[in-house]
């Protein structure tokens, strides 16, 4: 129940974050996606199913507030978590290589899709333009805020487990 | 054996893959539904109006504070300077607009005279803050801090600074959400102010970022519109009020076609730095059938 109210906290700091205050120090109108460091780390953090679902709950509420469809970037995101939940089994709290990788990876496959869907199909075909003005300047941007952002996370999840465990021990 | 196991003493729990693809199809059930009606919009937009627009209305009002305070330090000699200037233009200006009264009460008794509703005279208007920008960098929309609550609607028009901005295309009850002129997935009907001849100007992430939008689709047989001239919206747009200034051409093209004409223009609002907007609370009024398309 606790990391249930965390997590959604968790989720609306970053969105009101994102939304509102990044705004503000945007760097050439690029903004860092704060949801997809809070998606992409708890997917390897804790698994599959919770990635799955703060994914979703993430893209969601930026759905709501700025999307054209519904659910569009809610399934993007839910994808996100899901494969990031795949390197759960390898993921080690004391390393910090494998999460920036995974969340490089992931802001880029991100800005790869929507490019795709969103102009793509629309005949917009100078990838390359739109790779260099937004999909690399987002992740470059991404990445300094997760130095500060991801260690954040870990010390909440990691506070998290701890209590878990120790209210598991007591029934015991 | 089934694939959801439950076994004795253990919480009931789905396999990864299953609920993954529960969630694709909520997804793809969310985004069908959403094309076709808004009936999951509105309740969404209702309940997270209420948690999230407090939060984003504070934050964006303190952001503001210390964005105004720093640049206040700053630019206090230049506005000493701009000061004394303005003192001068008001001065001049007040002379003119005196002019203009007297040319507008001559316009009115003559407008009375050829009994000439007064067409585009005042729209209503309300103002709104900006709370929270779109984060997702490629389309160009941001929440209002007004709703439904306040009398807003979907597709009413929103200014600033004397040019069109965009419009609404999202309410909830204490907020909206507004899709720029800029933003790649808009198009907007307009004319030219000099001869009346229709064009639609599109917005154009690529192009944004030398401060310009597109415009095609402009048909000047008489090669009489030059850069510089002003582009407002037209007559015969379904969403957009006629004669809200867009802006101004800044390059113009003939197309291969060697009917029409396209090229760039300088929108006449600063998009950069919009904190504040009008919105127009009336809305263009439509025959019954005009429903499908922006433009």
């Amino acid at each position: 129940m606790l990391r249930k109210i965390t997590v959604v906290c968790l989720i609306l700091i970053c969105f009101l974050l994102e939304s509102s205050v990044f705004g503000h120090f945007a760097m050439a109108g690029i903004v860092p996606k704060l949801m997809i460091i809070l998606t992409s780390s708890f997917g390897f953090m804790r698994g599959e199913e919770e990635g799955m679902m703060i994914g979703f709950l993430c893209g969601l509420i930026s759905d709501v507030f700025f999307g054209d469809v519904l659910g569009f970037y809610a399934l993007i995101y839910t994808y996100i978590g899901y494969t990031n939940g795949k390197f759960s089994r390898i993921f080690y709290p004391e390393d910090i290589k494998l999460p920036i990788a995974l969340i490089i990876v992931s802001d880029l496959s991100c800005g790869v899709v929507c490019y795709i869907l969103l102009f793509l199909l629309r005949g917009k075909f100078d990838f390359l333009y739109y790779f260099r003005g937004v999909i690399l300047p987002e992740a470059l941007y991404t990445i300094i805020v997760t130095v500060f952002l991801y260690p954040a996370i870990l010390k909440i999840n990691q506070l998290l487990e701890k209590r878990e465990k120790g209210s598991v021990q007591k029934f015991v | 054996m089934s694939p959801v196991v439950k076994r004795k003493g253990e919480r009931f729990t789905l396999p990864g893959k299953y609920l993954l693809f529960i969630l694709t199809a909520v997804c793809i059930i969310l985004m069908l539904l959403s094309f076709g009606t808004n009936v999951f919009e509105k309740p969404l937009n209702t309940a997270l109006g209420y948690v999230v627009i407090p939060f984003q209305t504070g934050i964006s009002k303190a952001g503001e504070w210390m964005a105004n305070r720093s640049e206040e330090l700053v630019q206090i000699k230049e506005l000493l300077n701009e000061n004394e200037n303005l003192k001068a233009q008001v001065a001049a200006l007040t002379e003119e607009n005196t002019l203009l009264q007297q040319d507008k009460y001559e316009l009115n008794q003559l407008r009375a005279l050829v009994e000439l509703d007064e067409r585009y005279g005042e729209y209503k208007k309300t103002g709104a803050r900006i709370i929270a920008r779109d984060s997702g960098n490629w389309y160009s929309s941001f929440d209002i801090d007004k709703g439904s609550n306040d009398g807003i609607a979907e597709d009413m028009n929103v200014i600033a600074g004397g040019g069109l901005v965009g419009r609404v295309t999202a309410v909830g009850p204490n907020w909206a959400r507004v899709t720029a002129i800029i933003s790649d997935n808009s198009n907007v009907s307009a004319q030219t102010l000099v001869s009346g001849d229709n064009l639609i100007v599109s917005g154009d992430l690529k192009m944004m970022a030398d401060g310009v939008i597109v415009f095609s689709k402009l048909v000047d047989s008489k090669d009489v519109v030059v850069e510089g001239d002003k582009i407002v919206t037209s007559d015969i747009s379904d969403k957009y009020l006629p004669n809200i200034l867009i802006g101004y051409i800044h390059t113009i093209n003939r197309d291969n076609n060697n009917l029409t004409k396209s090229g760039l223009i300088t929108p006449a609002v600063d998009f950069e730095h919009l904190s504040e907007v009008l919105v127009i609370t009336d809305l263009k009024q439509v025959t019954e059938k005009e429903t499908e398309d922006d433009e």
